[in-house]
């Protein structure tokens, strides 16, 4: 159907001056028929090309074979190609990026006998694409020397976190002991801290805390409160706790308010009757959970003292437990007892963690860490906060663990 | 591994009759083979199969320090031979599996009993006087057109092309996936294929071989069939009236004519 628009428009014009390279070849590739645009790009005429030259005269040589390998094989199985990038060498002037669409014209016995070909000037476009295949290029080798920073940071917090932490804990006669660490993610430092360390003759002194938020400036917080605690240890446990608070008040409140919570207690191991005595002191930290070896448990809810740091000076009462052996005396955090169960958001809980530690009432510290980690290994990716877990436990024998 | 999936093994045919297995060379997948099979499928048990890396072969089972030698893609074709148990079959190989099939049959003299090596190059790098047709430079250039082409390719696309056991409509109407592959693996496979040099290896060759060669192919031009039928003993050159790099697509009669005389012959 024609329109008349002041203007004929005749089949023959509209294909020679089409604004795409058309031509049309034999099934061995002969051009038998091209337009004058397509000559125009090339530089040649069109005695120079029809019946002289072949499709593939007409590209590079990685061009030839990419046509070799890929498009003649395709345009066989498919009848038709869409899309193929190549690049036209020109007389006179630089190489034409181009894509190029082909379809077979078959005969009536299903032989193919034309290629017909359109080729689109594509040389914007190659340009911008190169562009983006630089720009991933360049987004690949961020993205490796990222994950290399990264896993270097991580070694570094590593390394820092360890620092932390004891590196053992020492053998304390009659006294077992067990601990967990864990933190939420590789990549922050845990607020979390304990320590157990020989004070003098019988006497131990151990603790376990938290500090309010994570990453580096908890850090610092940590170090100062674990360096604090063990040089304050010869104090009874309320003191302790008090030159922490002291220390962390002075450096900390100005500005940037940063404090914990911390269970600091000395234990006095009995060899004669198996028994060890325990006085401790809490600032603002969830109760000590202690378990007799007859299965009976209860939390140990002293009154308890304030947040430590917040305030100038804070009062914090003690406790005294005497465990009798096969008795047990678990600290933790509440990265355990706030742990998410599911994900309605529930905690896992003190009723839980009571239950549970009745069923092991009468076994041994690792026993008991070993069954707590299981239960936070099974939260997975829920496990949000770092969790610190100290178990202390009654041999009744000389020796840790026998 | 299952090798069978590893390499999209397909067995069709007469079950009875000796095995042919049938090797695509770089670019496409099996499919390429599929004017050839009807020829072969009432008489010899047939056996299609994609390299690792191309077609519908499983891409986990990629490994680019393997697949960096031709000896890399002879052990698929000996594995997958071992998985079938074939006893003294024909090996048919394309452009590169040609040279891939010469050293498949000296790895595994049991299981290869006769060659056809369809538009082969042993070196398609120019080298003294030996003329393979190409320069370094003009390889690179392959590399680039291939980089240009993995525009075409795209993360969403892999499954679809890889196979996708799950929707299998997919993959039969995708335009142009005989011939897509991740990029990164083609790229492997064109240098592998184009970088190597057999030329010493086609006098290890002991077995009836059969060459066939297009009248004009830009990638294996005549000098080169020449060049190996002087090096393979015994072997026979038959040049076919095409034009192009496949004459299995271009000229399918005259070559499964020319296939099926050679088989006839081995009886």
């Amino acid at each position: 159907m024609t329109e008349r628009v002041g203007w004929e428009e005749t089949a023959e014009e509209a294909y020679d001056s089409a604004p795409c390279g058309l031509l049309s070849t034999s099934a061995n590739g002969t051009i038998v028929k091209v337009n004058q645009t397509l000559l125009d790009w090339l530089g040649l005429s069109g005695e120079a090309v029809v019946g002289r030259l072949r499709f593939t005269d007409l590209l590079t040589v990685g061009g030839k074979l990419y046509h070799e390998t890929h498009f003649a094989p395709l345009l066989r199985m498919q009848g038709e190609v869409s899309g193929v990038a190549f690049e036209l060498k020109r007389e006179h002037a630089p190489r034409m990026p181009v894509l190029v669409s082909a379809v077979v014209r078959y005969d009536d016995h299903g032989n193919p006998v034309l290629h017909r070909i359109t080729i689109f000037d594509a040389q914007i476009r190659r340009a911008y694409e190169e562009e983006l295949l630089r720009e991933r290029q360049a987004a690949d080798l961020a993205r490796g020397q990222a994950e290399a920073d990264r896993s270097r940071l991580q070694d570094a917090l590593a390394v820092l976190q360890q620092s932390l932490l004891p590196a053992t804990i020492p053998v304390m006669p009659g006294v077992a002991t067990a601990a967990y660490y864990h933190t939420a993610s590789p990549d922050e430092l845990g607020g979390d801290f304990y320590d157990v360390f020989h004070i003098d003759g019988h006497r131990w002194g151990f603790f376990l805390g938290d500090v309010c938020g994570k990453g580096p400036a908890a850090a610092a917080v940590t170090s100062v409160a674990r360096y604090t605690l063990r040089a304050a240890a010869m104090h009874n446990p309320a003191a302790a706790l008090g030159t922490l608070n002291a220390v962390l008040y002075e450096r900390f409140a100005g500005g940037d308010l940063r404090y914990c919570t911390a269970v600091f207690g000395t234990l006095w191991s009995d060899l004669a009757t198996g028994r060890v005595a325990i006085r401790f002191a809490s600032g603002g930290h969830p109760p000590p959970l202690l378990i007799r070896a007859d299965g009976s448990c209860e939390y140990l809810l002293s009154p308890d003292g304030t947040l430590i740091g917040i305030l100038p000076t804070s009062q914090f009462p003690q406790t005294d437990v005497t465990l009798d052996p096969g008795d047990m005396l678990l600290l933790y955090t509440d990265g355990l007892t706030e742990a998410r169960v599911n994900d309605q958001r529930d905690f896992y809980g003190p009723e839980a963690l009571h239950k549970l530690a009745s069923q092991y009432a009468g076994t041994s510290p690792d026993a008991l860490v070993e069954a707590l980690s299981d239960v936070l290994a099974g939260f997975g990716p829920r496990l949000a906060d770092d969790t610190a877990l100290l178990a202390l436990g009654a041999t009744g024998l000389p020796h840790n663990g026998l | 591994m299952d090798i069978l999936r590893r390499n999209n093994v397909v067995v069709t045919g007469n079950p009875e009759g000796r095995a042919v297995v049938l090797a695509h060379g770089f670019g496409c997948d099996q499919n390429m083979w599929r004017l050839t099979v009807p020829a072969l499928v009432p008489e010899y048990r047939v056996v299609l199969f994609d390299y690792v890396g191309s077609g519908r072969s499983d891409p986990s089972a990629f490994d680019e320090s393997r697949y960096s030698s031709l000896g890399g893609y002879a052990d698929d074709v000996v594995e997958v031979c071992d998985a079938l148990d074939l006893d003294d079959a024909v090996f048919v190989g394309h452009s590169v599996s040609a040279m891939i099939g010469v050293l498949a049959a000296r790895k595994a003299p049991e299981r290869i009993g006769a060659l056809v090596l369809v538009a082969p190059s042993p070196c398609y790098i120019d080298d003294g006087a030996y003329h393979g047709g190409f320069s370094v430079d003009d390889i690179d250039e392959l590399l680039s057109s291939l980089e240009s082409n993995y525009l075409g390719w795209s993360a969403a696309m892999a499954p679809v092309i890889m196979g996708t056991p799950d929707r299998p409509e997919l993959g039969e109407e995708l335009t142009n996936s005989f011939c897509a592959t991740d990029p990164a693996m083609a790229r492997v496979f064109a240098r592998t294929t184009f970088l190597s040099d057999s030329r010493a290896d086609l006098a290890t060759v002991r077995v009836p071989t059969l060459i066939l060669e297009s009248a004009e192919d830009v990638i294996a031009p005549r000098q080169v069939g020449a060049y190996v039928q002087a090096a393979v003993d015994g072997s026979t050159l038959v040049t076919l009236d095409s034009t192009g790099h496949c004459p299995h697509l271009s000229a399918p009669e005259a070559t499964n004519e020319a296939i099926t005389e050679f088989l006839v012959k081995l009886r």
